[in-house]
């Protein structure tokens, strides 16, 4: 197995999803199943080989510093499930 | 006149010219076969006729001041990945299903624009991530085609499986789709439709839900190599608004369409010919070798030595940068919120009850290969074999101006059937995926059908901005086939 129940554990903590028993155990077996099957690519040889950083030739343009967007604060809190005022309301973070 | 859905979009364009009908009686044409059919098909997730009713009215009354566009009122559904502007968009998933964009994907802003008009939102894997629509939040879509002498639901391929079967169901005459690792193609192919996924960079990726940024790409499915060029023409922009958008100009795509093969050199990789390939899977790729010989292309066999390593870096890769993207559905900002004790808890209720399986599948393993100590031996790996998967088709191309291949490796299968292995569905991607690891345009032909009696598909490779060439060849194969039989219309009920 590439991946035990406390890795399972671990990553799903850090990837913030809450996981049950039944589904540690399930992905355990999945994740390894699925991390197995990609290594296969220990085969390939990219010793001398640089990773693909983009796909297309061309250099990402820059554009000019500018301010051109904003004063939309009701678009965006439209769809936020809980405003007060123009914020975001989250549990409390700070005692 | 013929029965309005039956039109193609290149006859009914000439059809709007003429004025042999209204755009408002050809829109309606398709709000009623909605209507009919989606409770059998559940193609779309959210039609919206009074929209597109009073699109079409719009624009008949543009057409009458002589201001038509390229799209001038033919009506079309959307891949609900594309965000529209106070229509809900979804992903077709939990975690999107209250969210309604205050704004327009530049692909669908670019059609609105043309005077397109608007069926609805299609469904789709969820997140696209799926190879038979059948992680959708809000139920499969049900292919219109079936076996012979049989009534099981086929999946109509994914993840664009609405875009594929609203095509195929004469529900839409065209709908646009995105792509990352086949979601266009492999569609298309398992229902008979034409499927093109243009080069990265082509079309604009703003405003379309994130899975994997390096390889999404959108493009359209439609039922004739001719429409996907006209509908092409008008997804495809620069856009400063997308960083990977290309400032190149748009060829006349449709100029593309039936210039032929001659002079043209077509490449065949023997790395496709993978063990256990169905033997009429063979058959119909040899068969559309024969029919672009004899159409005056020469064939020549190519290697691409890296294939068989495309769908596991791909399944590196893509969760990679899914889980990134995902990241953003926290429950703050949009979406659905669950509760919890704190804001760490918050976050981890709402993203396990807000997505699915086969997302929470792709978010862990992403996250696994970014992680401290593992991103050396996975997710750079793959990144140097993605290097490899491109110089092979370079190396290819210095030689042909385009690559055959089937689209996929059988015809649409069962409901159900793949779904209890992830790797058995992810296989369905293995002839689709390395053109999205290389960034290339590769397109879809339906080449006929299987013994079962549904369809099959072939699959053509272009350089990089070289969709016209795989027009011209498309339009080859798309003729040489003939028209494919139409699926029996088992799905609409009495009006």
């Amino acid at each position: 197995m590439s991946v035990d129940r406390a890795t399972v554990r671990r990553i799903a903590r850090l990837a913030r999803l809450a996981i049950t028993d039944e589904e540690e155990a399930r992905l355990e077996q999945e994740l390894s199943f699925i991390l197995d099957w990609v290594a296969q690519l220990d085969e390939v040889d990219t010793g001398a080989v640089e990773p693909m950083t983009r796909v297309a030739a061309m250099t990402m343009k820059m554009r000019q510093d500018e301010v051109t967007d904003g004063f939309c604060a009701d678009d965006i809190l439209k769809n936020a499930p809980q405003v007060d005022d123009a914020y975001f309301v989250v549990p409390k973070i700070v005692e | 006149m013929s029965k309005l859905t039956e039109l193609t979009i290149a006859e009914a364009r000439e059809g709007l010219r003429e004025k042999s009908f209204s755009s408002r009686e050809l829109t309606q044409a398709h709000v009623d076969a909605v209507e009919a059919a989606n409770d059998a098909l559940n193609a779309f997730v959210l039609p919206t006729p009074e929209r597109a009713l009073d699109m079409a009215k719009a624009s008949d009354a543009r057409r009458k001041k002589g201001e038509a566009g390229a799209l001038e009122g033919i009506p079309l559904g959307v891949k609900d990945l594309f965000c529209t502007r106070d229509v809900r968009t979804t992903a077709c998933s939990h975690i999107l299903d209250r969210f309604t964009p205050t704004y327009e994907s530049t692909v669908t802003a670019n059609l609105w624009a043309q005077g397109a008009v608007m069926l609805g939102k299609l469904n789709n894997d969820e997140f696209a991530m799926g190879s038979s629509n059948e992680t959708s939040y809000y139920g499969p879509v049900v292919n219109p085609w079936r076996r012979k002498g049989s009534s099981a639901k086929l999946v109509p391929g994914g993840s664009s499986g609405g875009s594929s079967a609203a095509v195929a169901a004469r529900l839409c005459m065209g709908a646009t789709a995105t792509d990352t690792g086949g979601s266009i193609r492999q569609p298309a192919a398992v229902t008979g439709t034409v499927g093109i996924k243009p080069t990265y960079g082509r079309c604009s990726r703003f405003g379309i839900v994130a899975f994997a940024s390096s390889l999404d790409q959108a493009g359209p499915i439609a039922r004739t190599v001719q429409d996907a060029a006209i509908l092409l023409q008008t997804m495809a922009s620069h856009d400063p608004r997308d960083t990977t958008s290309v400032d190149l100009p748009v060829p006349d795509y449709e100029a593309a369409v039936g210039q032929g093969v001659k002079g043209l050199t077509i490449g065949i990789p023997k790395e496709y010919r993978v063990p256990g390939m169905a033997p009429e899977i063979e058959a119909l790729w040899q068969r559309g070798v024969a029919w672009l010989k004899s159409a005056g292309a020469k064939i020549k066999d190519v290697s691409l030595p890296h294939t068989k390593y495309a769908l596991p870096s791909y399944y590196i890769v893509a969760p990679a940068e899914a889980s990134s993207n995902l990241a953003r559905y926290d429950g703050v900002r949009y979406g659905l919120r669950a509760k919890g004790a704190d804001v760490i808890s918050m976050y981890e209720n709402t993203r396990a009850e807000g997505f699915g399986p086969e997302v929470k599948r792709r978010i862990l393993i992403g996250t696994y290969v970014l992680s401290a100590g593992y991103y050396d031996a996975y997710y750079l790996k793959a990144q140097k074999v993605r290097t490899l998967i491109k110089r092979d088709f370079d190396t290819a191309f210095e030689a042909v101006d385009a690559i055959l291949t089937p689209t996929t490796p059988g015809p649409a299968f069962a409901l159900g059937e793949k779904s209890g292995d992830p790797v058995e569905m992810y296989l369905n991607d293995i002839f689709t995926v390395t053109v999205n690891m290389a960034g290339l345009p590769g397109m879809s032909i339906p080449a006929g059908l299987s013994s079962e009696g549904t369809p099959l598909g072939l699959q053509l490779i272009g350089k990089p901005f070289d969709e016209e060439t795989l027009f011209r060849v498309g339009r080859v194969l798309e003729e040489a086939a003939g028209p494919l039989a139409k699926p029996h219309d088992w799905w609409s009920k009495a009006a």
